[in-house]
């Protein structure tokens, strides 16, 4: 919303200064977004004449011009086509700061002729694009005056930011009156007009709608205006226009704009003459029914739509937007004036359907003064008359009104119960009734308050206590701590709301970077991993590579690497902890850890600890997240089934009997070329929902049973078949090596040279650790014998010689 | 008949001094002391000598032995010291080589900051409440008082998904208050809780991303009041920021689910052409408030006269960037790693109360 200084002045009678407003309005919860003074950037503009004017001697496009300032006489060298003697324009001595071409003058010499300042065109000013020469005034323009308030440009400009809610500052009396309300002033009475009217007006509202949809226009009011002349509006009115970013069009168009603006309240004019039928009908629209309103752009209406219009069909959106047939122009003698009130919510409706926005639109939807039609009536009459002339008809007016008055319970004491700050009952009266409220005291904590006809939106004592807390102002609200619940707090998440802090923490331990990416991906690439489903691809998405819920981070992941490869770093290790969208449901949405490595471990260096990732390197990733979430890792089974992205021989499963807790791999070569990357990459996956919390036992440790007696190892080396893995021969070793065997671990594998094609050769080393006396040569010799028979019978594997 | 003892210890003890290296130094050793040695041998000669001679050359052989076999010792350890001081001369290295190579692990900047935001309001006796990135239209919406065609909706910038069965369309959640729905739907006062997590809308610009991170807290008691919302997040700034002094201001605002509704402002200044938070000339808008709308109470089943309280919501990366001067808002979701490097935190230094927030 924006509005001018002495526009506000017209509504609002203070002594305060601008900067005092200024501060004042943020507080009462109108925000300023923008102040524009030009009567400080045109300072040192002044308006001067140019009383001789003759060829530059050394260049053919310059003139030399003498320059009458109103305080003196100069020279001032000129290259504008129209520079002529008698020409009075705006002058800028030297030391002036020019913003169109930011530039600040100096005493110049140019092409050997001195020049003392420059003589401008609206660009160098930045009033406009206008450069096709220097600006020409009016004869009569004083010299030496200041050019800004000459121009009528020393009016400064102030934008605030209105909330959906106060409908009532979309115009300036409403901005007024808060000012008002907060002891910046009084609200000055709307000008008292009575307009004489003279005989029925020639153009008739009928409402054509059923009774289910009467509420769609409770009010309309017209006047008709005849012998109107619709030339230019007046200086002062186009002054204000110009001021707040709007064109000047005609008188009419002008008036219903800038009434908009002063009472917040939208108007249409229409051209009487070019309604054919004398009556304007509101109805609903025909489905495809079209329309061109005014913007020259022709819209397709529905029967949801309501329209107004004549026997030629429908040509205005009621609210919105009028249409180009019925509108008036320059030759417009007779004016319909249109002004009503609409549903707020078709309106809206309307407007959102055909993307059609407007200022009107705008102010119907967040609801007007719903009894505007009568109390502006006469007030635009008279600028009508007074500006172009001409004779007002009787008002026609038809509807109920819209249902506004209501009466809501208030107790002055409901303040402090809310906001903690004691005011006055005495002062929340004059509050809200300067407001526009009225009040009656039932007693003195019993009050019916009722609310003024622009406040649609105080509905609860809530509303009428922020009125009455704003105006007061928010600053003595006093700050109170909140109770303490506990001496010592409770920690603020759950067992299963620390396990993302955990994981996070335990992957950028190990090397990996953190990544926080987008929750959708294009829908080709959602379907690769699994997901994109309809249900799942945003209708609205703002590019077609938005516009899926990932199924799994893992794309994201490798995208990442991508970009980084692009930008010449190839080898990084990252992980995500974050919403995965198996499905549309509220509890479809689970948690993933995902983590992928790409390239080398490491930058080369002189160690040569550097090698290539591999799936060994996402297999510990995950074995390290689900220990870090309490599994007992030695006891989960691996198969070897992962999803189509990983690489179907390099890539498993950690199982806790049919429930996967994770998936892990190389990265499938085919995916790899798809995200263009080279070399190879390990990731892995992990719902954190299928990973079950583990029993809460109390912080308490079982009993460490540290055995005295001296743990002792043993190498074994197996012939086995290569599809027997090692899982299964360690368990087998395990099994049968109980309750001495503390660990086995595979820390050989051979398959090649002097090896059958189909065997392989594992070494095992074993750890024996008693726990009751000091192992004997023979029970050692025992164990192992066990564990030969065991890898014998179980994994068909024989000692190797 | 005893050889000269004294001829005899300057003999060994010049060899000893002279010797070159442990073979030779064995070697004197079994000359004087060995079982056929010269010393041994005299000693095992003794038998011969009588009395009081036999007792005197026994002290003087003894002596001798004594004194030959420590100068062997020393002159051992002497040779030991200088084949070390050898082995290490050969043994030097360029110790400026670098370090066997460890990857750097970091912590993203908003993990960080939302656990900063958690430690704090933990402290304040705030629990973390979790709701669904994909909203119906009534959470998101309607039971925050924000019905169909409201001004308010227009404003969100909503993502839709395609209408189910019956014609409802989800959403993605514009901001995390459908939290407090959900968590009055689900406990009874008081309450007071934190929902932190993504939102989404459909703006997508230097300053806006599609999807985004907003943290929502709610508290719900029977004397909850405004002076309450007022402590408690000047409290929360105050922390956040690491400024005791910082100004903080509350200025009236509208949000459908609130009334009154506040905007909260942390001062600072632009002095020198940087931003400092802090007592200044200036404002920073950070955090939308206000007391709980009744009406959103009486949709999550709470009655209005007997329960009041307060509701707040900011972006977190909006907090992340003013505290840890992190000028863009794209690079948050795009993976660089060396903007993770950079802004990224170490995994091992937390934030917490006792430790400190990183201000």
């Amino acid at each position: 919303m924006k509005f001018t200084w002495s526009w506000l002045n017209d509504h609002l009678d203070t002594d305060a200064d601008m900067a005092t407003i200024l501060d004042a309005l943020p507080m009462l919860g109108l925000e300023v977004e923008d102040v524009v003074d030009k009567s400080e950037s045109l300072k040192p503009f002044t308006i001067a004449k140019i009383t001789a004017a003759s060829k530059h001697p050394n260049a053919d496009s310059l003139q030399v011009c003498t320059v009458d300032t109103g305080d003196g006489t100069i020279e001032v060298v000129c290259g504008a086509p129209n520079a002529r003697a008698g020409l009075v324009g705006v002058f800028a001595p030297v030391g002036a700061y020019v913003p169109g071409i930011d530039l600040t003058l100096t005493e110049a010499e140019i092409r050997g002729v001195t020049s003392n300042g420059m003589m401008c065109s609206e660009r160098e000013m930045m009033l406009s694009d206008e450069h096709d020469g220097i600006i020409e005034l009016d004869d009569d323009a004083p010299l030496g005056a200041g050019f800004a308030a000459y121009a009528g440009l020393d009016d400064p400009m102030i934008e605030i930011a209105i909330t959906p809610n106060r409908a009532d500052c979309l115009g300036v009396r409403g901005i007024a009156r808060d000012l008002a309300a907060a002891g910046l002033g009084t609200l000055k009475p709307l000008k008292d007009v009575s307009v004489p009217s003279e005989g029925e007006s020639p153009i008739k509202w009928k409402i054509d709608l059923d009774d289910a949809n009467q509420h769609l226009a409770p009010l309309v009011a017209g006047r008709c205006f005849s012998g109107v002349a619709n030339g230019a509006s007046p200086k002062w009115m186009q002054q204000r226009l110009e001021a707040v970013g709007q064109r000047p069009i005609s008188a009419l168009v002008d008036i219903t704009n800038y009434i908009m603006l002063d009472l917040g309240r939208p108007l249409h004019a229409y051209d009487a003459d070019k309604i054919n039928g004398g009556e304007l009908i509101i109805r609903l629209a025909k489905d495809g029914e079209e329309f061109t309103a005014l913007n020259e752009k022709t819209y397709t209406l529905d029967a949801t739509m309501l329209t107004i219009g004549d026997a030629d069909g429908a040509d205005d959106l009621a609210g919105i937007m009028g249409g180009e047939r019925t509108g008036v122009s320059d030759e417009t003698t007779t004016m319909f004036l249109e002004i009503a009130v609409f549903d707020p919510i078709n309106v809206a409706t309307t407007g959102r359907k055909l993307n059609l926005n407007s200022d009107a639109r705008y102010r119907f939807e967040r609801g007007l003064d719903v009894t505007s039609p009568d109390g502006a009536m006469d007030y635009v009459s008279a600028m009508v008359l007074e500006i172009c002339g001409g004779k007002a008809s009787e008002i026609h007016r038809v509807g109920q009104g819209a249902d506004w008055e209501r009466d809501i319970a208030f107790r002055p004491s409901r303040t402090a119960e809310l906001t903690a700050v004691e005011i006055d009952p005495a002062e929340q009266a004059k509050t809200l009734e300067i407001l526009g409220f009225t009040i009656t005291q039932n007693s003195a904590d019993d009050w019916t308050v009722a609310p003024p006809p622009w406040r649609g939106d105080i509905v609860g004592a809530a509303d009428l206590v922020e009125e009455i807390t704003r105006i007061h102002g928010f600053d003595a609200i006093p700050e109170v701590p909140l109770p303490r619940l506990a001496v010592v707090s409770a920690p603020a998440v759950d067992a299963a709301q620390k396990r993302p802090h955990t994981i996070r923490r335990l992957l950028a331990s190990r090397g990996m970077m953190e990544a926080v990416t987008f929750s959708f991906l294009d829908a080709k690439t959602a379907k690769r991993f699994g997901g994109g489903d309809a249900s799942l691809t945003l209708v609205n998405a703002i590019s077609a590579d938005l516009d899926t819920m990932r199924p799994t981070i893992m794309p994201n992941l490798l995208a990442a690497l991508m970009r980084n490869t692009a930008r010449g770093e190839s080898d990084a290790a990252v992980f995500e902890v974050g919403p995965i969208f198996p499905g549309d449901g509220a509890e479809d949405q689970r948690t993933s850890a995902t983590g992928l490595r790409h390239g080398m471990t490491a930058d080369r260096e002189w160690t040569g600890t550097a090698r290539l990732v591999d799936w060994a390197d996402a297999r510990g990733d995950a074995m390290a997240v689900l220990a870090a979430l309490g599994v007992n890792t030695a006891s989960l089974q691996t198969v070897a089934e992962a999803p189509e992205w990983y690489h179907p021989g390099q890539s498993g499963a950690l199982c806790q009997g049919r429930n996967v807790l994770a998936h892990f791999g190389a990265i499938h070569p085919a995916v790899l070329a798809e995200f263009d990357l080279k070399g190879p990459a390990a990731g892995f996956e992990i719902i954190l929902e299928n990973v079950n919390l583990p029993k809460n036992k109390g912080p308490a440790r079982p009993l460490a049973e540290l055995s005295p007696y001296q743990q002792v190892s043993r190498d074994f080396a197996f012939m086995l078949k290569r599809d027997v893995t090692a899982e299964k021969l360690l368990r087998a070793i395990k099994g049968a090596g109980k309750p001495l065997v503390s660990d086995a671990v595979v820390f050989d594998v051979y398959q090649g040279k002097g090896i059958a094609d189909d065997e392989k050769s594992v070494a095992v080393g074993v750890t024996l650790s008693p726990t009751k006396a000091t192992l004997t040569e023979d029970e050692i010799e025992k164990t192992s014998q066990a564990i030969i028979d065991a890898v014998a019978k179980h994994c068909g594997g024989t000692l190797r010689g | 008949m005893l050889p000269d003892l004294d001829q005899l210890k300057a003999t060994y003890l010049s060899q000893i001094a002279e010797a070159d290296g442990l073979d030779g130094l064995d070697a004197i050793r079994v000359d004087a002391l060995g079982k056929k040695g010269n010393i041994s041998t005299a000693m095992k000669n003794l038998g011969q000598l009588d009395g009081d001679a036999r007792r005197e050359a026994g002290q003087a052989l003894n002596a001798l032995k004594n004194e030959i076999a420590s100068a062997i010792e020393a002159k051992k350890d002497d040779l030991a010291r200088i084949a070390l001081d050898a082995r290490l001369a050969a043994e030097q290295v360029d110790v400026t080589l670098s370090p066997r190579p460890e990857a750097e692990g970091r912590i993203h900047p908003l993990s960080r900051t939302l656990e900063e935001v958690t430690a704090i309001f933990a402290e304040m006796g705030f629990t973390v409440a979790e709701g669904p990135d994909i909203e119906s239209d009534f959470y998101n919406f309607t039971a925050l008082n924000i019905p169909p065609e409201h001004p308010a909706r227009q404003e969100h910038d909503t993502f839709y998904l395609p209408p189910d069965e019956d014609g409802k369309r989800k959403v993605l959640r514009t901001h995390t208050s459908p939290v407090q729905i959900r968590t009055m739907e689900k406990i009874e006062p008081p309450i007071r809780i934190i929902a932190p997590g993504r939102t989404y809308r459909s703006d997508h610009d230097a300053t806006h991303s599609p999807m985004f991170h907003q943290c929502e807290g709610l508290v719900i008691g029977k004397d909850i009041h405004m002076g309450h919302l007022k402590g408690c997040l000047i409290d929360f700034c105050r922390a956040f920021f690491g400024v005791d002094d910082l100004p903080v201001r509350f200025r009236p605002s509208y949000f459908p689910f609130t009334e009154p509704s506040a905007e909260v402002d942390i001062g600072c200044s632009r002095e020198g052409g940087g931003l400092k938070i802090g007592a200044g000339d200036d404002w920073l808008e950070i955090l939308g408030s206000g007391m709980v709308n009744p009406k959103v109470l009486e949709n999550c089943g709470i009655d209005p006269n007997e329960y009041q309280g307060f509701a707040f919501g900011m972006g977190l990366e909006r907090i992340a960037m003013l505290k840890y001067g992190i000028p863009d808002l794209r690079p948050f979701y795009d993976s660089d790693l060396r903007w993770m490097r950079h802004y990224g935190f170490m995994p091992f230094d937390p934030p917490s109360i006792h430790l400190g927030l990183g201000a």
